[in-house]
C-alpha cells in the first residue's frame, strides 16, 4: 500500500495569490494512497526541505509529490532532501502548478481545482513509480572549441592549461576571429593585434590543442562526456606539413584583385592567400573560386615557384573523427551590411562604410596603414559622420535588440580619426550612449570633453551624395527634433551584430536551441549563462549574443571553467531515465519477438541485439537490448513497438496511463473529495 | 478579363489623366477595368485624423461594394486610396470584433477577401506580361522614379516592395526601354495635403526631389500618386522659386510612359492636361545614345 505524501508550496506570491494551496493541501490529503498533506509558504528553502524528511521519517512515505513550480529548477533540489531522509530519489515527484497553473490563470475556483488536478495526476504517476538508480558512465577528457576567435582563444587555453586535451576548430584559414580585424581596443586604447596575436602563437605551440583550421563540423553525435565528432577539414590545396610559410606563391599569384576578407573588403588579396601577415598557422590556402588553375586549367606559377613543392591541386577534404567529452561554442558573430541600408546609400557610395571597414581604416596593419582615408578618392575626410544604431534597436529592420558594442566603439572610431586627422570635424548621431563598464563611462567623456567628438542625439533618415559630398539628413531632438544636414566626407555606420551566416544549421547539427535572432540559448539567462540546454554544450563570447572582448574573454573563461569541473570526474551519473526491453524468465516467454522496429526508430544508435541461449549453447532467440550509455530515454522505441515490450524506465505506459485515467475519472474522484 | 476599378475623388478631377491612361493601358493589355459602383470618399487625411470608426467606415463600404459585385481584385490608382483601403482591410482581418462592428456601420457583413492592388502591381500581374511584344517606341529616357511616401508605407501592413530603397516602377521603366536613375528622393515627403495650406513649404519639398533628379540628369520624373503629381507639377512655379532654379523637366504618371511607349496618342493619355508641358530636350535616339551605362542592378534585400 502506497504511504504518499504532498508537499504544497505557494512560492511566495506565485502560486499563493491565484490558488487556494490550502485548499489544495487538504483535498489532496483524500486522495487514496496519501497519508500526509500539508502546504507552506516557501516548500524550496531550509525549513520546507525539512518538512519533507520529517514528514518521510514520521510517516514512513512510499513516495513524495511537491505541488511547486516546473521541475526544471527544483526538481534535484527536493529529491536530494528526499535521499537525505532515506528514500529512493526517483520516488519524489512535482506537479507543476506555477506555470501550467497560477502564472497562466486568473485567481478562481476553478484555477484551484486546476491545481488539485495536477497534483492528483502526479500522486497517481508515483504509487506507480519504482526505485531506480544513477548510471555511470564514463568521461573522455577531450573538448572541442568551435570557433577561433578571442572566446575560443582564451577557452582553449584555459581547458589546455588545466591539463585537457582540446581539439579546436576555426572554419577560416586562420584563427583570430573579429578581434585581428581590430585597430585599438576600448577602453584604454591598446593595440588589438599586440594583446592577440601572442596567444594566437600559443594556442598553436600548446600541447595540448589540436587546430583544425579550415574546418567546419560535419557531425557531432552521442551525449555529454562521450561525444563524437566528425570535421570535414576543407581542401587547403597546399601541404602543410612541407610549406615553411615562405609566402613566394601568394607574391607569384597573378590573380590579385580579390576583396580581402581580413580588410572588409577594402584591401585586395591574391587567390592562394593568406588571410593576414600575423595568420596563425601562417599557410596558405588556395581559394579555389578564384584561382586561375580551378577556373581555366591553367596556370599553376605557384606550384612552380614552390621550393617545397607543397602545392597540392589535387587535395581533397578529408574527414577528421575524434570522441569528445564536452563542447565550447564560440563561433562569434557577424555585421549587418551590403544593401541592409539603401537609406544611407551602403554599397551604393564608396565612402559610406561600416564599423569593421573603419577598423581596417584606422589598424597599422590595414589597407592604408593606419591612415584615414576615405575608400573612394583616398583623400582625408575632413568631415565625418558616425552613425549609431544603424539597424539595431529598430522594429521596422527586424532587429529590436541592442547590439551593445557600437556605443564603445563608435566613440573609439571618433576619436581616432580626431588623433589622426587633426581639424577633421566628427559627428556621432545616437539614440543613447550606453557606456555601462567599468571605465567606460569615462571613455566616452573623453572623446567628447578632450577629443571634441560632437554628439548630436538623433537619428539620420538619409544619406545620399551630391557633388562629392554626402549629404546626411538627421534630426537633432534636443534641440526640438531640429532638422540637421552635414555635408560630410565619409559616413561610417555602425551596423548592428548579426548572428554569424550559418549559425542555424550548426545549432541544428549540435543539438542546441537557438533565439529568434539564431544567436545561441543559454539554459538560464542568469544561472546558467555559459551552458545550453544540452548537457556538455556551453557556450562562450558573441555566439550567445552580441558582446565586447572583456565579456567575451570572461564568458570563455567561465565555459573553461566548466568543462574542467566536468573533466574532473573519472565518471559521470546519468538519470535512469531510459528505456528497458522487459524480460521476464522463462526467456522463451519474453514478449519481444525480435522485430527490431526499435532498432530502425531509434536516434540514438542505443538498441543492440541480444541472444537468448539454452544451457546446451543452442540459440533460443534474438531479442532487443537497449545500451544504457547511448539512450537518451525519448521514448520513440515505446511507441513503436508491437508487442509493448519496451518501456521507459519512470514513465511507463503504466503509469502515463494511470495518469490520463485520473483526469479521466476526475468528477468521480473530486465527487469523493 | 475583368478587374474592379476604384478611382476616387483626384482621379475624376485634378488627376483626369491619370484615370484616362491607366484605363488606356489596360485596354491595350486586354484589360477590362470595371468602377465599384456607387463608391464613396476613402476618407483620406481628414477621416483617420477626425474619426476612427469614420476613416474605417468609409473604406469598408467601398470593400462592401465591390465584395458584393462579386470583385476580387479591386485596382485602385491614387496612393493615398490605395493606402486607406489597405490599412483598413488590414485592420479589419486583424481584429474580428472590430470587423464586426463595421459590419454593422455599413450594414453588410464584410469579408475582406477582394485583394487591393496598386497601379505598380497591377502593371506587373495582368499589364506587362501582355504587352512584352506590342512596345512600338521604346521609351529611352532617363528618368527618376518617384515613389513618395504611401505606397510603400506602412511597410507592415502594405509588405510591398522595399521600404527605403523601392524597385518595382524601375523595373516596370526597363521593361518599356527606359533607363531608372539611382538617386536618393525615391521615398522623400513632396508635402502632401500641405499644398493649399503652406504651398511655399511645398515648394521647397517638392523643389528638393526635382532639383536632386535634375542633377543627376532626369529627363523626367515618374510617379504613380496624384498628390505626387499635382506637388511637382502643378506647383512647379514654388518649387523653381525655392530652390531658385528653373526646372523643365515633365511629370509623368508610369502608366503615361507605357502609354506612349505603346503608341498610344498622347491626347488620349492626356498629356495635354499637365501644367508642366511634357517636352523632352533630345530625341529619344539621341538620349538612348547619349545616356551613360545603366547603374548595376541593385539586389533585393
Amino acid at each position: 500500500m502506497s504511504r504518499i505524501g504532498v508537499f504544497i508550496c505557494h512560492c511566495g506570491e506565485n502560486i499563493g495569490a491565484t490558488v487556494d494551496c490550502e485548499r489544495v493541501a487538504r483535498a489532496c490529503a483524500g486522495i487514496p494512497g496519501v497519508v500526509h498533506s500539508v502546504d507552506y509558504k516557501y516548500m524550496c528553502s531550509d525549513p520546507g526541505q525539512n518538512m519533507i524528511k520529517d514528514a518521510i521519517r514520521d510517516h514512513n512515505l512510499t513516495g513524495v509529490v511537491v505541488g511547486a513550480c516546473s521541475p526544471r529548477m527544483h526538481e534535484p533540489t527536493f529529491r536530494r532532501a528526499c535521499e537525505e531522509a532515506g528514500l529512493n530519489p526517483f520516488l519524489c515527484e512535482m506537479a507543476n502548478i506555477r506555470e501550467h497553473c497560477s502564472w497562466v490563470h486568473e485567481k478562481s475556483e476553478v484555477t484551484t481545482e486546476k491545481a488539485i488536478d495536477l497534483v492528483r495526476v502526479i500522486v497517481e504517476k508515483v504509487r506507480r513509480n519504482k526505485p531506480l538508480f544513477p548510471i555511470k558512465v564514463p568521461v573522455t577528457k577531450t573538448a572541442l572549441v568551435l570557433g577561433g576567435g578571442i572566446a575560443g582563444i582564451q577557452a582553449a587555453l584555459d581547458i589546455a592549461n588545466a591539463g585537457h586535451k582540446v581539439i579546436m576548430v576555426e572554419r577560416s584559414p586562420s584563427i583570430g576571429g573579429h578581434m585581428s580585424q581590430l585597430s585599438e581596443t576600448f577602453p584604454t586604447l591598446d593595440c588589438s593585434q599586440c594583446i592577440l596575436t601572442p596567444r594566437m602563437v600559443e594556442v598553436a605551440r600548446h600541447p595540448n590543442i589540436t587546430l583544425h583550421t579550415y574546418s567546419e563540423i560535419e557531425s557531432l553525435d552521442g551525449f555529454i562526456g562521450n561525444f563524437k565528432v566528425k570535421i570535414r577539414k576543407k581542401a587547403r590545396s597546399v601541404d602543410e606539413k612541407l610549406c615553411t610559410g615562405c609566402g613566394l606563391c601568394t607574391q607569384k599569384c597573378p590573380t590579385k584583385k580579390i576583396p580581402s576578407e581580413f580588410d572588409a573588403g577594402l584591401g585586395m588579396r591574391s587567390a592562394i592567400y593568406v588571410p593576414f601577415p600575423q595568420a596563425v598557422p601562417n599557410k596558405p590556402v588556395i581559394d579555389r573560386l578564384h584561382c586561375t588553375f580551378f577556373l581555366k586549367g591553367k596556370c599553376r606559377l605557384c606550384e612552380k615557384v614552390c621550393p617545397t613543392q607543397a602545392i597540392r591541386f589535387d587535395q581533397e577534404d578529408t574527414i577528421v573523427e575524434a570522441d569528445i567529452g564536452a563542447v565550447v561554442l564560440a563561433t562569434g558573430f557577424d555585421i549587418k551590411h551590403a544593401d541592409f541600408f539603401p537609406e544611407y546609400g551602403y554599397g551604393a557610395y564608396k565612402d559610406v562604410i561600416d564599423g569593421l571597414q573603419f577598423e581596417r581604416l584606422a589598424s597599422a596593419s590595414g589597407p592604408t596603414l593606419g591612415e584615414i582615408r576615405r575608400p573612394s578618392d583616398g583623400r582625408k575626410p575632413e568631415t565625418v559622420v558616425f552613425i549609431a544604431c544603424a539597424g539595431s534597436r529598430d522594429p521596422a529592420k527586424g532587429i529590436e535588440y541592442c547590439s551593445k558594442i557600437c556605443c564603445m566603439y563608435t566613440a573609439k572610431h571618433a576619436m581616432l580619426y580626431r588623433h589622426k586627422v587633426h581639424g577633421g570635424k566628427a559627428y556621432i548621431f545616437y539614440m543613447d550612449i550606453r557606456a555601462g563598464g567599468k571605465m567606460y563611462e569615462e571613455f566616452v567623456r573623453r572623446a567628447i570633453e578632450e577629443d571634441g567628438v560632437r554628439y548630436v542625439r538623433g537619428r539620420v533618415s538619409r544619406v545620399y551624395e551630391r557633388e562629392g559630398k554626402l549629404i546626411v539628413q538627421g534630426a537633432d531632438t534636443l534641440l526640438g527634433a531640429q532638422p540637421v544636414e552635414i555635408e560630410a566626407d565619409m559616413v561610417v555606420l555602425a551596423t548592428a551584430a548579426v548572428a554569424n551566416d550559418g549559425a542555424e544549421e550548426l545549432a541544428q547539427k549540435m543539438h542546441v536551441s537557438y533565439d529568434a535572432y539564431k544567436f545561441f540559448a543559454e539554459a538560464h539567462p542568469k544561472l546558467k549563462p555559459v551552458e545550453t540546454n544540452t548537457a556538455g554544450i556551453f557556450l562562450a563570447g558573441a555566439c550567445q549574443a552580441p558582446k565586447d572582448i572583456p565579456e567575451s574573454v570572461a564568458q570563455a573563461s567561465g565555459a573553461a571553467a566548466k568543462v574542467s569541473a566536468l573533466f574532473s570526474q573519472d565518471e559521470l551519473t546519468r538519470e535512469p531515465v531510459i528505456a528497458v526491453v522487459n524480460r521476464c524468465a522463462p526467456p522463451l516467454y519474453s514478449t519481444c519477438v525480435g522485430c527490431f522496429l526499435c532498432q530502425a526508430a531509434c536516434p540514438y544508435q542505443a538498441i543492440e541485439k541480444e541472444e537468448i541461449r539454452a544451457r546446451d549453447g543452442n540459440l533460443i532467440k534474438t531479442v532487443a537490448k537497449v545500451n544504457p550509455g547511448l539512450c537518451q530515454g525519448c521514448g520513440t522505441c515505446v511507441a513503436v513497438c508491437r508487442t509493448k515490450a519496451i518501456d521507459l524506465q519512470g514513465f511507463s505506459n503504466e503509469q502515463v496511463f494511470a495518469e490520463v485515467m485520473a483526469l479521466l475519472n476526475r468528477s468521480e474522484a473530486n465527487a469523493g473529495i | 478579363m475583368k478587374l474592379g476599378f476604384y478611382p476616387g475623388c483626384s482621379l475624376e478631377g485634378s488627376a483626369r489623366e491619370y484615370a484616362e491612361s491607366v484605363i488606356a493601358v489596360a485596354g491595350e493589355a486586354g484589360v477590362d477595368l470595371e468602377q465599384v459602383p456607387d463608391w464613396n470618399c476613402c476618407g483620406a487625411t481628414a477621416a483617420h485624423n477626425m474619426n476612427r470608426n469614420l476613416s474605417l467606415a468609409l473604406p469598408a463600404r467601398i470593400l462592401a461594394k465591390a465584395e458584393a459585385a462579386g470583385m476580387k481584385e479591386i485596382v485602385v490608382p491614387c496612393a493615398a486610396c490605395y493606402n486607406r483601403l489597405s490599412v483598413t482591410r488590414h485592420e479589419l482581418l486583424e481584429n474580428e470584433s472590430l470587423r464586426r462592428e463595421i459590419s454593422a456601420t455599413i450594414e453588410y457583413d464584410l469579408r475582406c477577401d477582394a485583394e487591393i492592388l496598386n497601379v505598380l502591381q497591377m502593371l506587373d500581374r495582368h499589364v506587362m506580361p501582355a504587352i512584352g511584344d506590342k512596345i512600338r517606341v521604346p521609351f529611352a529616357r532617363r528618368v527618376a522614379c518617384y515613389y513618395g511616401c504611401l505606397l510603400v508605407r506602412p511597410h507592415k501592413i502594405l509588405k510591398f516592395d522595399r521600404l527605403e530603397d523601392p524597385q518595382s516602377m524601375d523595373a516596370i521603366i526597363r521593361k518599356i526601354g527606359g533607363d531608372p536613375l539611382d538617386w536618393a528622393f525615391k521615398t522623400e515627403c513632396c508635402g502632401a495635403g500641405l499644398s493649399v495650406s503652406a504651398t511655399p513649404l511645398v515648394g521647397k519639398l517638392s523643389g528638393r526631389i526635382l532639383d536632386d533628379a535634375s542633377i543627376r540628369g532626369a529627363e523626367a520624373v515618374i510617379v504613380a500618386c496624384p498628390m505626387c503629381h499635382s506637388n511637382l507639377d502643378m506647383r512647379r512655379p514654388h518649387c523653381d522659386k525655392a530652390m531658385k532654379k528653373h526646372y523643365t523637366m515633365p511629370v509623368l504618371y508610369i502608366t503615361q510612359a507605357i502609354g506612349l511607349a505603346l503608341g498610344i496618342d498622347p491626347k488620349t493619355l492626356g498629356l495635354h492636361r499637365h501644367m508642366v508641358p511634357v517636352k523632352f530636350e533630345k530625341h529619344p535616339a539621341d538620349a538612348a545614345s547619349a545616356r551613360p551605362a545603366p547603374p548595376d542592378a541593385v539586389k533585393e534585400v
